[in-house]
């Protein structure tokens, strides 16, 4: 195989997003229009300057040391990585002119020519690995140190280079990788990924405060960061790629209440929300009319059953599992807890990670059953007797308890036994509690993905021995179908093993999926163009504003 | 006098570091570990975490760590946020708009609390006196966050009289529903506090001497009842100064004011021990600094009360 995975599948995705774009007619077309023009003022955009909210950054602006979407929104618009991930989830190159591999274990990264960071240095191949090497290091503890772990001399026991980067000229370098990852190259969009120039590494410090990118935006002069309260971008003259800003710069508004939001949109002092409050749940729809957004976004949730809770190993514990599963009604719950805002859950992934499907096999055992759930539970007690009450814990400082209120209940109700949700007063406490592994009950998990790919919802959470299994799931099959998976020659091959893997957690069940968390928002009358990209961030380049 | 202002000074050094000592052991007590939140559903992977934990001296026990931490404050570095910004970063961004916020409401409650309180006082049993009392009881039973989501929705979106919130730019416009907000339930115990006072005052043997000497109505309001009823108001007003700044949350919550209150409450929530102790103990000092403003203000009130 001469050309890399990574150029064939993109090219496919490409054509799908073309389709896709070519049957929705107009709309956000702009931005194919324009991308070959170049940086700077994009003809036929808009000169407003829009305003959204969002949340303080919890850190310094640093791409290897941010792992939540305050930060991560920020970055994306700052700055340009090898790929960029479209609205739809595809990904396309950016910086990158050719990501290519043979043995999907070495990849031979170009650079396209003349990019520029916003202070007029050059990016070249060190732009990269500098900063890649300098996010893997154990000493700097940067929270996205992780995302290297696959790259040849990672290392969590001591300070160690990534052998695995090796810059060959100006514009190439390559990335060996400790074993093969088809999905590698897709993953670069991601903002750990991201390069960075010279006076990053002179002054780390005033770097995290005003960083200097070569994405469609830069930060508004000095003190365009004004902490907890908002962050000014302007579009960066330097940027090269596709996403051309079509608005005179984009006004981050941080707000630590969503009631608060909201009224600023309906006041007409913020153009696009991305949160709607709880209280406007049931009105949302009507008073934004079509400005109103309601979408599935890489948001899986679930509770996971612990492998090594009592009662819930071997065959037994399959039984209870799936019993448990099938007494959920998942749709009653979303609809009048949630008013719709929440999607029920049809598999381990999400809607918006190309090759979701809705027809994983075994995905029955997500169908409200009463009495099949009850009869399950009583073949499982036929192999041991149940005792005791099933405890489902939560972390109380996010609004957990109603869901899990109403999963007890259902519980109790269609399975006659006891069941009852217990608090943790944080999510600190909860995942210390976790992590510590003994937990006598199930917990309440989440998964925001990072890159719209399936591996990323199943990989991390359910490999034997990955980071985040906190059920401590181990099942050979289902490694196996991981490691085809990364190994495959092709996209749909790669699906296919997702989706095969998918049946045996289907089977397992090592956590019971809930629910897809919407994206709620909105925009006003002042802005048109406004879309949501699958990873729920409105997609704000693209947005028009008139002054 | 000065005598006593130096004295009630120096009491402040042991209030200090009672003040420090006892808020960064509740801090330290608090259950959950900061640092394991920080990775989100996810986690983080135990190296790094060790890491960040040794990086804030999280590692070691309760004393050292607080010794660290007074250590430092002689050298005025209060320490960094999770996020890696200096603390007195945050406190010089926190506070300024605070206390305008807190001083706003202050005037607001001081001017119309004594003002009502007053006017009820002096006419008691009247139209207004009733009615008076019926609103502040009411907006005493209201919860404050009523209060203020029922004022932004009203005020601010249907009838955009002022901003609904105050985030990006706190002008005095801006600032004003806020500081309504916040000032309502001292407003009623100002002016609850006041009438019952004046009350009292109106019908003693020292204002009835007054109106016999043939002094003015204005002149006896003044200066022989307003000034003798000040005295229980100007203390709930000074102790109402720190309740104010450290209060604020749920209304910089409401109107996105980045102020001490929200502040507080973040850090709280993250378990951030250099944050919370130092931003209390700022408000402790202004707390005792606007108590001794009151008791300097008595002697002014009633010259019978001296220093000695």
């Amino acid at each position: 195989m001469g050309l890399g995975n990574f150029r064939a599948a993109s090219a496919l995705v490409a054509a799908a997003a073309l389709t896709l774009t070519a049957c929705s007619g107009g709309g956000d077309d702009g931005t194919d229009d324009t991308a070959g023009a170049g940086g700077g003022e994009a003809a036929g955009g808009s000169t407003g300057i829009v305003t959204a909210n969002s949340s303080e950054p919890q850190g310094p602006l640093i791409p290897t040391n941010t792992n939540e979407v305050g930060g991560g929104r920020i970055l994306d618009m700052v700055f340009a990585g090898l790929v960029y991930y479209a609205p739809d989830g595809s990904a396309h190159n950016e910086v990158a002119e050719s990501i290519e591999t043979e043995d999907n274990q070495t990849f031979t990264v170009t650079l396209e020519d003349g990019w520029t960071f916003s202070d007029g240095s050059p990016v070249t191949s060190s732009s990269f690995v500098d900063a890649w090497n300098q996010g893997a290091l154990l000493s700097n503890a940067h929270l996205s140190s992780y995302f290297f772990e696959p790259i040849e001399g990672f290392s969590y026991d001591e300070d160690s280079e990534l052998t695995g980067l090796e810059v060959v000229d100006e514009q190439t370098f390559t990335v060996t990788l400790k074993q093969p990852e088809a999905d590698f190259p897709a993953r670069l969009g991601y903002s750990a990924f991201f390069p960075l120039p010279e006076a990053a590494f002179e002054d780390p410090e005033a770097f995290g405060e005003h960083p200097i990118g070569n994405g469609p935006y830069q930060l508004e002069g000095e003190g365009a960061w004004e902490h907890n309260v908002g962050i000014d971008l302007v579009p960066n003259d330097e940027y090269q790629g596709e996403r051309v800003a079509q608005n005179g710069g984009v006004s981050l508004l941080f707000y630590d209440n969503k009631d608060s939001a909201y009224n600023d949109l309906l006041a007409g002092e913020l153009d696009i929300i991305d949160e709607i409050p709880d209280s406007a749940f049931g009105a949302f729809e009507e008073e934004l009319g079509d400005r109103a957004v309601n979408q599935p976004a890489a948001l899986f949730q679930s509770f996971t059953i612990p492998e090594y809770l009592d009662h819930f190993e071997g065959e037994e514990g399959t039984l209870r599992r799936q019993a448990i599963s099938h007494a959920i009604d998942r749709a009653e719950i979303t609809e009048t807890l949630y008013q719709g805002t929440r999607t029920p859950a049809a598999d381990f992934t999400s809607p918006v990670v190309d090759g979701w499907t809705d027809q994983v096999p075994g995905n029955e055992v997500l169908q409200y059953d009463p009495e099949l759930a009850a009869d399950l539970w009583a073949q499982a007690d036929e192999i041991a007797p149940w005792e005791g009450t099933f405890t489902l814990y939560y972390n109380s400082d996010d609004p957990h308890q109603p869901w899990v209120d109403a999963v007890v209940n259902q519980l109790r109700n269609n399975l006659g036994i006891e069941a009852e949700g217990e608090a943790y007063p944080s999510l600190g406490e909860l995942r210390t509690a976790v992590g510590g592994k003994d937990m006598d009950g199930a917990f309440r998990t989440g998964w925001q993905a990072d890159y719209p790919l399936m591996g990323n919802f199943l990989g991390p959470l359910y490999g034997t021995g990955a980071g985040s299994n906190d059920g401590d799931y181990s099942n050979e099959e289902f490694d196996n179908r991981l490691a085809e998976a990364a190994t495959a020659e092709s996209v749909d091959d790669a699906t296919a093993s997702y989706i095969g893997a998918q049946e045996i957690l289907m089977q397992d069940l090592p956590a019971i999926p809930l629910w897809y968390q919407n994206v709620v928002g909105g925009s006003a009358e002042t802005v048109e163009n406004v879309e949501f990209g699958w990873n729920s961030v409105p997609v704000y380049y693209a947005v028009t504003k008139q002054e | 006098m000065l005598w006593y202002t130096a004295r009630r000074l120096l009491q402040m050094v042991p209030v200090f570091l009672g003040a420090t000592f006892l808020i960064y052991f509740l801090v330290f007590a608090l259950p959950g570990d900061p640092i394991a939140a920080l990775g989100g559903d996810r986690g983080l992977p135990e190296a790094v975490e060790e890491q960040i934990r040794e990086r804030y001296n999280l590692d070691e026990p309760f004393l050292v760590q607080y010794l660290l931490y007074l250590k430092g404050i002689l050298t005025l570095d209060f320490g960094i946020t999770f996020s890696g910004r200096d603390v007195v970063d945050v406190m010089r961004e926190a506070f300024p708009v605070t206390i305008r916020l807190a001083i706003m409401a202050l005037v607001f409650e001081a001017v119309f609390g004594i003002a009502a309180g007053l006017i009820a006082g002096l006419r008691t049993g009247g139209i207004f006196d009733g009615t008076v009392l019926v609103l502040s009881l009411l907006v005493i039973a209201v919860p404050t966050f009523v209060i203020g989501f029922v004022l932004q929705f009203f005020v601010g979106v249907e009838w955009e009289l002022l901003p609904t919130t105050a985030g990006r730019d706190p002008t005095f416009r801006s600032l004003l529903m806020p500081a309504v907000v916040l000032g309502a339930v001292s407003l009623a115990y100002v002016l609850r506090l006041t009438r019952t006072s004046v009350a009292e005052n109106k019908s003693a043997d020292h204002v009835r001497t007054a109106y016999a000497k043939g002094l003015s109505r204005g002149r006896v309001i003044n200066v022989h009842i307003l000034r003798n009823s000040m005295i229980p108001v100007v203390t709930f007003l000074g102790a109402d100064l720190g309740m104010l700044m450290g209060g604020a949350i749920v209304t910089e919550g409401i109107f996105n004011i980045n102020g001490v209150g929200g502040t507080l409450f973040r850090a709280i929530g993250q378990g951030e021990s250099a944050t919370v102790v130092s931003l209390t103990t700022v408000l402790v000092l202004v707390y005792i600094l606007a108590n001794l403003l009151v008791d300097l203000l008595y002697a002014w009130l009633d010259p019978r009360i001296r220093y000695a």
